[in-house]
């Protein structure tokens, strides 16, 4: 007998949750996850009322509130009436539908991304989707997680399945070791230099190499959660110890007897030799150096120290005037180092990079010193439990003492619908996912790097290699 | 859902490539229960000045392109955040397609949900469409679905590939729940033998 084919990680999860596939047609996949939160599931509910159908599985769907809520003062009441009717709806909408919800005063709140690992709730082998495109953060885990659509929640809230077809797999192989001020998020930002916005499209990235198995799970989330920003709809990584470490204890682990089947399948999940994937690419991560952005897509980045690179250098036509569009809109000088260029905010938060081990980074930079009085610092932890864990080490007093604001947890100034955003003009250097123009407040501009340039950046106020920190 | 087979309309030319979903509708719009007006505010921050007058040098606002349902934009259209609001959104203002050379994933899924064609033409068909339209705003364009073909006045048909499932669906406004509930006895079946509940 033949040996069995050999099978990607994606494969596995893939074929393991078809229940059922006509010709020609895509396949009804089973949902084993859904997370729902306040913007994109109303209209979901909405249209289930509508057509007389209830939530098929309530046990498989957790929703909270993350994006439109305020990271202020939790004891001043809601000032903002389309927040506060989306966040009754979405309260509403969990109570009818039976589904587990972690409302503004639930201790378990927080970005959707950030709560769903921590609680224990995503596991290796599992499909999680929720109409949010960082969705992709779960893949960490070896689960195929992406971004749906509010039709699609209407969908996986009805049935439990979803119409997918097939995608690609794309294996994005890491190699090397990093040097001193390399984050996880500096990986991620030169892999979408090289590959650009749309380089995934239609695929699903598998990260693979040494140098993956050696990130702790807070770090493979970062890079998963930005796969995204490549056009790849899920970013996954191989389960290994470090994830079932991670997973141990959590509140909705499995425990047990149940834990030990749950690990003896997992393990047999990770890609097999001689497993064929669509695409490859290799990028070696020896030589690199903290990343930043420069432009309006988070394609376009370059080494902290490098030039603004200049559009008549660019061949491409199209290329060269999306470049000029950018550098247009960001007023930025081509040829210009960005090093040393003063910035108005610095925000640390957000599903790349609110977790605890992102906020020690931070802190590690700040202890001791002082922000520039001139720059308004956000921290702002991914979740209620982060703001603890947080805390309990004494990391809010170093934020507080260095001049910084430490706030609830929330999407906050990714995403500037809650209240926290840039003025017009404004320069942040923000440790978020998107620098689109716009995100983070009209007329906002944004350079997206890592918490550790973020904060070296808020101690000068200006765009700063932390390794030059003095 | 809305069925979608042929019709003819003038083209809005937006040439900027990877237009992300923020872009279509900002996040600060997305404060809705319902689907309801998102129209208004397509494109917001290239449409509107800050006092919220029109600015007329953006391509939306011009005369010339008023009542148009074809948008022509840059490659790698929809990327970004997966909010359907963006379809919602453009559907609203009036648009039934998009033209471009490729989507990002989530933004085709959800466009057709909407009965929104993405089209996805050829570099080469996309440029001459972009001449032609340069030369004349006014050219009126056909898409037929069912030959999977966009007619150009004076030029050869240029076509385009959709997946058959989804080209179903869009000629026969199929709704995509009603499809997944005929598999009930299916996803029964899948819950008992792998001990889903
Ligand atoms: S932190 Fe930003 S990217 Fe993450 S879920 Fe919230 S809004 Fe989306």
């Amino acid at each position: 007998m033949n040996a069995p084919k050999p099978k990607t990680l994606f494969e596995k999860v893939w074929e393991s949750h078809v229940v059922h596939q006509e010709p020609e047609a895509p396949a009804v996949l089973y949902i084993d996850l859904h997370l729902v939160h306040e913007v994109t599931s109303p209209q979901a509910f909405a249209g289930l009322r509508s057509r007389g159908l209830t939530v098929r599985r309530p046990g498989r769907t957790v929703a909270t509130v993350d994006h439109s809520i305020p990271t202020g003062d939790p004891s001043l009441p809601l000032t903002d009436p389309l927040a506060s009717k989306q966040i009754a709806q979405m309260e509403e909408n969990a109570r009818r539908g039976g589904i587990r919800f972690f409302g503004m005063s639930s201790a378990g709140r927080g970005i959707v991304h950030v709560i769903g690992p921590e609680l224990g709730l995503t596991h290796p082998g599992m499909t999680v989707v929720c109409g949010d495109s960082h969705t992709s953060t779960h893949g960490a885990f070896g689960a195929l997680a992406f971004g749906i659509g509010t039709s699609e929640v209407e969908h996986v809230l009805a049935t439990q399945c979803l119409l997918q077809r097939r995608p690609g797999v794309f294996e994005i192989r890491i190699e090397g070791k990093r040097g001193p001020g390399v984050t996880a998020k500096d990986i991620v930002l030169a892999l979408l230099a090289r590959i650009g916005v749309g380089g995934g499209t239609g695929h699903v990235f598998e990260y693979t190499g040494p140098a993956v198995g050696a990130l702790s799970m807070e770090e493979r989330m970062t890079i998963c959660n930005m796969s995204i920003e490549g056009g790849a709809r899920a970013g996954m990584m191989a389960p290994d110890d470090t994830t079932f470490e991670y997973i141990a204890g959590r509140e909705f682990s499995p425990r047990g007897e149940e834990w030990d089947r749950a690990v003896a399948g997992w393990r047999a999940l990770p890609t097999d030799d001689g497993a064929v994937f669509d695409r490859s690419l290799t990028l070696d991560i020896s030589d690199l150096s903290p990343m930043i952005t420069f432009g309006t897509n988070p394609g376009m980045g370059l080494a902290v120290g490098g030039p603004v690179p200049r559009p008549e250098d660019v061949k491409d036509p199209s290329q060269r005037s999306a470049l000029r569009k950018a550098l247009e809109y960001m007023n930025l000088t081509p040829g210009e180092p960005l090093l040393g260029r003063p910035v108005n905010v610095v925000f640390i938060g957000s599903c790349t990079n609110g977790r605890l081990s992102d906020l020690r980074l931070a802190a590690s930079v700040l202890r001791g010193r002082k922000v520039d009085p001139a720059v308004r610092v956000l921290v702002v932890p991914g979740s209620q439990a982060v703001k603890r864990q947080a805390e309990a080490e004494g990391l809010d007093r170093v934020f507080t003492s260095a001049g910084a604001e430490w706030r609830e947890a929330g999407c906050s100034m990714c995403i500037a619908m809650n209240g926290d955003q840039l003025s017009p003009g404004q320069y942040a250097v923000s440790t978020s996912n998107r620098n689109f123009e716009g995100r983070q407040g009209k007329g906002g501009r944004t350079f997206l790097a890592s918490p550790l340039t973020a904060a070296a950046s808020a101690v000068t106020g200006k765009i700063t290699d932390v390794r030059t920190l003095s | 859902m809305e069925k979608f087979t042929r019709f003819s309309s003038r083209v809005v030319p937006l040439l900027v490539d990877n237009i992300d979903t923020d872009q279509i509708i900002p996040a600060r719009f997305l404060k809705v229960t319902d689907k309801q007006g998102l129209g208004d505010n397509l494109f917001a921050d290239w449409r509107f000045n800050a006092d919220g007058t029109p600015r007329p040098d953006f391509v939306l606002n011009m005369p010339a392109h008023r009542g148009a349902q074809i948008l022509l934009a840059g490659d790698n259209f929809g990327c970004g955040s997966s909010r359907e609001h963006a379809p919602w959104a453009l559907a609203g203002f009036g648009f039934r397609v998009v033209i471009s050379t490729s989507f990002a994933d989530i933004f085709s899924n959800n466009a057709m949900k909407n009965s929104i064609l993405p089209l996805a033409l050829a570099a080469g068909d996309h440029a001459r469409l972009a001449a032609l339209l340069g030369a004349d705003p006014r050219t009126e364009l056909t898409v037929d679905l069912p030959s999977q073909a966009l007619l150009v006045p004076g030029g050869a048909a240029m076509r385009f590939p959709i997946d058959g499932f989804a080209k179903t669906c869009l000629l026969n406004g199929v709704d995509e729940l009603g499809y997944l509930f005929r598999f009930t006895e299916e996803i029964e079946a899948f819950e008992r033998t792998t001990s889903r509940s």
